[in-house]
């Protein structure tokens, strides 16, 4: 398989057959496994030092489970995931505790994820405490350098997360985060729950502090252009697997999967004169109970359709494969995805010529 | 980019003023319950019995127990304001020493049951595994007996009188504590601020101790709240039965008893009216407590703006 390692460097994390079942429990007591949700099954990929990874594909394709087994939230079925050569899956106990503070998490839904009983203050200054970086006399002096650091007021210490704005909470959780001095962070749809205007301000700190901090990023989201904004280089998954994973210029330029060609071609046009055609996804999403032999994508790509369903895309699971400088996609049919083959797919933009003619 | 990140310190500004003044929690709490007419009602109400309860014994001159032959049944006058029952004695005497032992059953009981429920649940949801299983189980156990059977029984071993009846009760109720806590710790446990905090590298006991128990509290206080107009409510069936405190002294439901004689029940209302009256004013407004504290306490109900 081809490394998409972006360059020789020794990567900062180093993500190898990742794989995360979850079993189905069955039978009279419930002991018994009966099969298993194949959330994510066999990703690798490695993350350079200061760079942003954006992960992108639909509800239940296993972008989150993979933030979360990363970050040992979940036990893994199988596969490696080293930080700067160290076996995270190894690490046990009291290890594991101080490790966590090297790879920090932001949620989705800023208000669940603070505590209403407790004080932006106990908040942001727990990880310091519990990690031994501070102590209780130099606490606020921190969390107020760090409410500063991502847009709050500092007198703001002593409230309770209920008198925040939702942009505000987010900031409050990547202050926390912050606070254990990271080098990496999950950002787990970091603004998918804000308002359009608070997305941009929200993206823009966390940029500023990568910028500042050196911080790596996977950034997790269903926003395309949310991803394409703040991504070095995005890996595209479906059904438990990576079928795509380029810099960010190349893949939004030449995607070589025809899942990436259908999830680009949905991304929502600003420009109501210029005509955008669509690629429209039959079905649904297989279940990732049982999911599909050969390529998992075959039975709702519109490639595999237009050349007559080959018997291939059935039959033999595709592998990643070189298309150019780090670029690397899961598709027996690369080679057919021609600009002419793309627009006999698509379908609308009908009103758009109406419009203009 | 830095002119952007100067822009929303502007919008959130606007948006601190609008939020208001920094309010603490408790505060809040207590701003949102004043807020609730009929909680302040039920709240004016209980405070007003209780401490009718608690000073009328002291400030008036007033006997429960002894007799007097010239009260038999008579309705009331003005050295009987409510009249006397058919032992003769003061109604309004007993309603208010029945109203104490109400009380105190009730909140005896809800004492007894919150704590066995609490700690049952705690134990449960914080170990998980065998111990939760063994502690649900027998939770189950006790939930799947008639309560009545149960308290029959338990009466007939230890004996009637008010010490039985608060832990009967008691007995009969922690299973639904139980049960309450175990499924708070369960949920916060899958709470994302409890993940984040995991991440963070917070020790398991801590979050437990830190964010799990403090967010118990709420839903706790208003089971105890309910607990309370239950446990005055079972007290009285239970004195109704002869089953509850021993008679000579006074009890609520032990005084509606006494209208199980038609004469009685027709013809001679303020033996048993008051005591009914009463019962009533207490449980509705404890109840009506309850659903005020359940809005109060409840931070992620909060209204922005």
């Amino acid at each position: 398989m081809a490394d998409p390692a972006p360059d020789g460097a020794t990567p900062l994390l180093r993500v190898r057959d990742l794989v995360k079942h979850f079993p189905i429990k069955g039978g009279l007591l419930g002991w018994s496994r009966v099969a298993a949700v194949h959330a994510v099954d066999g990703v690798s990929f490695d993350l350079a030092r200061g760079e942003t990874l954006g992960l992108v594909g639909e509800s239940g394709c296993g972008k989150s489970t993979l933030g979360r087994t990363l970050l040992r939230l979940l036990p893994a079925t199988s596969g490696s995931v080293e930080l700067e050569g160290k076996d995270l899956f190894a690490v046990q106990g009291e290890e594991l505790r101080l490790l966590r503070s090297r790879l920090q998490v932001v949620f989705q839904d800023p208000y669940a994820s603070l505590n209403p009983r407790m004080t932006v203050g106990e908040i942001v200054g727990e990880g310091p405490l519990a990690q031994g970086m501070t102590s209780s006399s130099e606490r606020e002096a921190l969390v107020r350098e760090l409410l500063a650091k991502v847009g709050l007021n500092q007198t703001h210490i002593h409230r309770y997360p209920h008198e925040f704005s939702g942009g505000q909470r987010q900031r409050i959780g990547i202050a926390r985060a912050l606070a254990v001095r990271p080098e990496m962070i999950v950002l787990d749809e970091p603004v998918s729950a804000l308002d359009v205007s608070v997305q941009s301000q929200v993206l823009n700190v966390l940029s500023d502090l990568q910028e500042e901090l050196g911080l790596t990023y996977l950034f997790i989201s269903h926003n395309l252009s949310v991803v394409q904004h703040i991504s070095d280089r995005v890996g595209v998954m479906y059904l438990g697997k990576l079928v795509e994973l380029a810099e960010v210029g190349a893949l939004y330029a030449h995607p070589r999967h025809p899942y990436t060609v259908a999830l680009l071609s949905a991304i929502p046009e600003p420009d109501p004169t210029r005509r955008r055609k669509r690629i429209v996804l039959g079905g649904d999403v297989p279940s990732a109970i049982d999911p599909p032999a050969g390529c998992r994508f075959q039975s709702r790509c519109w490639l595999s359709e237009r050349l007559g369903n080959p018997e291939k895309c059935r039959t033999e699971e595709p592998q990643l494969r070189d298309h150019g400088p780090g670029q690397v996609a899961a598709c027996h049919f690369s080679e057919e995805l021609t600009p002419a083959a793309v627009e006999a797919a698509s379908t609308g933009g009908s009103f758009g010529d109406r419009a203009l003619s | 980019m830095a002119a952007e990140t100067l822009a929303p310190a502007e919008a959130e500004r606007a948006e601190q003023i609008v939020a208001g003044e920094h309010e603490g929690l408790v505060r809040m709490a207590v701003r949102r319950f004043t807020r609730h007419r009929l909680a302040m009602l039920g709240l004016v109400t209980l405070v007003t019995i209780i401490a009718i309860a608690a000073l009328a014994p002291v400030l008036l001159p007033m006997d429960p127990i002894t007799p007097d032959y010239e009260n038999l049944g008579m309705p009331p006058s003005a050295a009987h304001l409510l009249g006397g029952d058919l032992s003769g004695r003061d109604v309004l005497a007993r309603v208010i020493y029945g109203t104490r032992v109400s009380l105190i059953a009730g909140l005896g009981s809800v004492v007894v049951f919150v704590s066995i429920g609490t700690a049952v649940g705690l134990i449960a949801g914080s170990l998980g595994g065998v111990a939760d299983q063994v502690l649900m189980r027998i939770t189950d156990i006790f939930l799947s007996i008639p309560p009545l059977l149960l308290i029959i029984v338990f009466i007939s071993i230890v004996g009637a009188g008010l010490g039985s009846v608060i832990a009967v009760i008691g007995l009969v109720y922690w299973p639904q504590t139980a049960r309450l806590v175990r499924g708070q710790l369960l949920g916060l446990r899958e709470a994302e601020f409890v993940t984040a905090s995991r991440v963070i590298g917070v020790r398991e006991r801590e979050i437990v101790v830190r964010h799990m128990i403090p967010n118990i509290f709420g839903p706790l206080t208003v089971v105890a709240t309910f607990g309370v107009a239950s446990a005055i409510l079972l007290e009285a069936a239970l004195s109704f039965l002869g089953l509850g405190v021993k008679p000579p002294t006074p009890s609520l439901g032990e005084m509606i008893a006494s209208a199980r004689t038609p004469s009685v029940l027709q013809e001679q209302p303020w033996v048993w009216l008051p005591a009914g009256i009463v019962i009533a004013l207490i449980v509705m407004s404890v109840n009506f407590v309850g659903d005020g504290l359940r809005d109060a306490l409840d931070p992620k109900a909060s209204r922005r703006g």
